[in-house]
């Protein structure tokens, strides 16, 4: 094949490949913006502990890393990269979204104490 | 099953996950609905992990050391969720650390991964996704561990400057930058990527030695947005739309309640990150030695008893002091004697967004008494009798008055307007900014000097004793 066809080949499947994931992120940033403007005042320190336990979730990227069979293609220092990143993840779900909870407990009206 | 079969599931569960977590968010709208967000962030973690291990990728034989790490994290991470309230901010600063902590990691490993199996897959939209994910995520880690020793009081929490810090700063993030250009460009040049990686640990550290300890809420705001944008990066990199939907959430969060932040101290973003370059406090020492009134906690509870209406400001003072519990003995007393008592809640109180509704809601105090800033404001030439507490710019008149102030056009709440003022202080030095505040030479002001707990437990034991009398 003509080398420039061949190029143009390659970039419209990169177009094809990242393309979709920028939509992706425009889309879910105004919904996070919309989302989060409405979240109370109140609760804002709730929020971001709660933020924190879900950007956890690069986790999953850490399990994909450490996840493979370790072998010539896959050097065992990858894995161990891994396997640490998934610790750090860990510790951030794990006291993120307790720490959450325990806070929004906290939070009571009023109405409890009126009615006895 | 299949490995089609198997990737389609996993993409299922992904989808739901990324469903949960929008949920989980938006049930933090209001405090009855909270928990149930909670509940739903659990779940989409739960089917986001669930999903990635099912993926063919993830070998049996890796899923003990998997689980291993998972229960290494969950026993640091477990103490880390019963810090004291007041310790919260340095908590968040610190998990945003082990989250960009993460981020850089995955990162790193891609790279050589990549690297390792020759470069085919290393194309200049990934290598620009890795870079992006690294320099984010290492800066993330070292800046929020300098935040969480500032807020800790392990580092000094003033601003550390020095002569031409700007343009050190500003070369040490051009370079890692250059690297990211030179390794989009040839990604074989491997020996630029550990120069990466090191002056983003470095940049994150320059970044924020110069923030002081009052601009810590807009920082750590701004950290949170910086983990979830690395994890946009890493989401980037290894085509997983999971990852792009919780980072772009977790980043607007952040950016959200950074602007909130920003606004409510009347400042920009870069005034924030760059403000304490060169900037000498030139605070003149003008308070030429105004008359001030003082009262005991006894006078001030004989004041607040005879009131209507008492609106408590809460500052970092009554964090520090870790006053809350003493303040809801002295709301009981006063709302037992039919006194409307409410709390004036300004957005950057504390050490981070909602510190004091979180410390006011551990000390029993119902939600319905916690009042922004613009809706007490216009009830304050109502009130009676205004008791500040362990703050001080934040009611400092010459935010309004004084153009020449370096508050000057920052929100505050009118506490001035009120018909008395108790302001409860340990001595007359000034606050953060080291600005006079007029609020104390007023002629209507009375200053309680002491320790906010112990101030405040004696009133609160003052009309305890009162009411026992009659």
């Amino acid at each position: 094949m003509n080398p420039l066809l061949a190029a143009a080949a390659t970039q419209t499947s990169a177009a094809n490949l990242y393309i979709p994931l920028i939509f992706v992120f425009i889309l879910a940033t105004f919904i996070g913006l919309d989302v989060i403007r409405n979240v109370s005042r109140l609760l804002h320190t709730p929020l971001m502990s709660l933020t924190n336990a879900i950007s956890a979730v690069v986790i999953v990227g850490a399990i994909l890393v450490a996840g493979p069979e370790v072998n010539d293609e896959h050097p065992l220092w990858i894995t161990i990269l891994g396997l640490v990143a998934i610790c750090a993840a860990s510790v951030n779900i794990v006291s993120g979204f307790l720490i959450t909870n325990r806070m929004l407990k906290m939070f009571k009206t009023r109405e409890p104490e009126k009615k006895p | 099953m299949t490995p089609e079969a198997r990737d389609l599931l996993v993409q299922i569960l992904y989808l739901v996950a990324s469903v949960l977590f929008i949920f989980s968010l938006k049930w933090m709208n209001s405090p009855q609905s909270a928990r149930r967000g909670v509940m739903a962030g659990v779940w989409a973690m739960a089917l986001g992990v669930g999903g990635t291990l099912a993926n063919p990728a993830v070998a049996v034989s890796s899923l003990p050391w998997i689980a291993l790490a998972v229960m290494v994290g969950g026993l640091i991470g477990f103490p880390l969720s019963k810090v004291p309230l007041t310790a919260v901010p340095q908590r968040t600063a610190l998990s945003h650390a082990f989250g960009g902590l993460a981020a850089g990691l995955v990162g790193t490993a891609k790279y050589y991964l990549w690297l390792h199996e020759g470069g085919a897959m290393l194309t200049g939209f990934r290598v620009f996704a890795i870079s992006a994910e690294v320099i984010l995520g290492f800066l993330t880690f070292t800046g929020s561990l300098m935040a969480a020793g500032k807020l800790q009081e392990i580092l000094p929490g003033r601003p550390i400057t020095y002569r031409g810090q700007l343009v050190v700063n500003f070369l040490t993030l051009g370079g890692a930058i250059a690297c990211a250009v030179a390794l989009i460009i040839n990604p074989q040049l491997s020996f630029l990527f550990p120069i990466l990686v090191v002056l983003s640990l470095a940049f994150g550290v320059m970044l924020i030695i110069p923030i002081g300890g009052a601009d810590m809420p807009t920082v750590i705001a701004l950290l949170n947005s910086y983990a979830g944008l690395s994890a946009v990066a890493m989401g980037f990199v290894l085509d997983n739309r999971l990852l792009i939907i919780a980072g772009a959430l977790d980043g607007s969060s952040g950016l959200i309640l950074s602007i909130i932040m920003c606004k409510a101290m009347n400042r920009s973003f870069s005034n924030v990150l760059f403000g304490a370059f060169g900037s000498v406090q030139e605070s003149g020492v003008e308070g030429e030695g105004k008359a001030v009134k003082s009262a005991t906690p006894a006078e001030a509870a004989e004041l607040m008893e005879q009131a209507d209406t008492v609106v408590i400001v809460p500052g970092y003072g009554m964090a520090v002091a870790q006053a809350q519990h003493r303040v809801r003995e002295l709301y009981d007393q006063l709302t037992k004697r039919g006194i409307t008592v409410k709390f004036a809640i300004h957005p950057v109180a504390g050490r981070m967004p909602g510190h004091m509704n979180v410390l006011l809601a551990e000390a029993d105090i119902p939600y319905d008494d916690l009042i922004e800033m613009e809706e007490i404001n216009s009830d304050m030439s109502q009130v009676d009798v205004v008791l500040v507490l362990g703050a001080n710019d934040v009611v400092n008149p010459a935010a309004k008055n004084n153009p020449k102030s370096p508050i000057h056009g920052m929100p505050i709440i009118e506490a001035d307007r009120a018909r008395t003022v108790l302001a409860v202080k340990r001595s007359m030095k000034p606050g953060f900014a080291g600005i006079d505040n007029e609020l104390y030479t007023m002629d209507k002001t009375l200053m309680v000097f002491g320790d906010a707990k112990a101030v405040v437990g004696d009133m609160a034991k003052a009309l305890a004793g009162d009411s026992g009398g009659h």
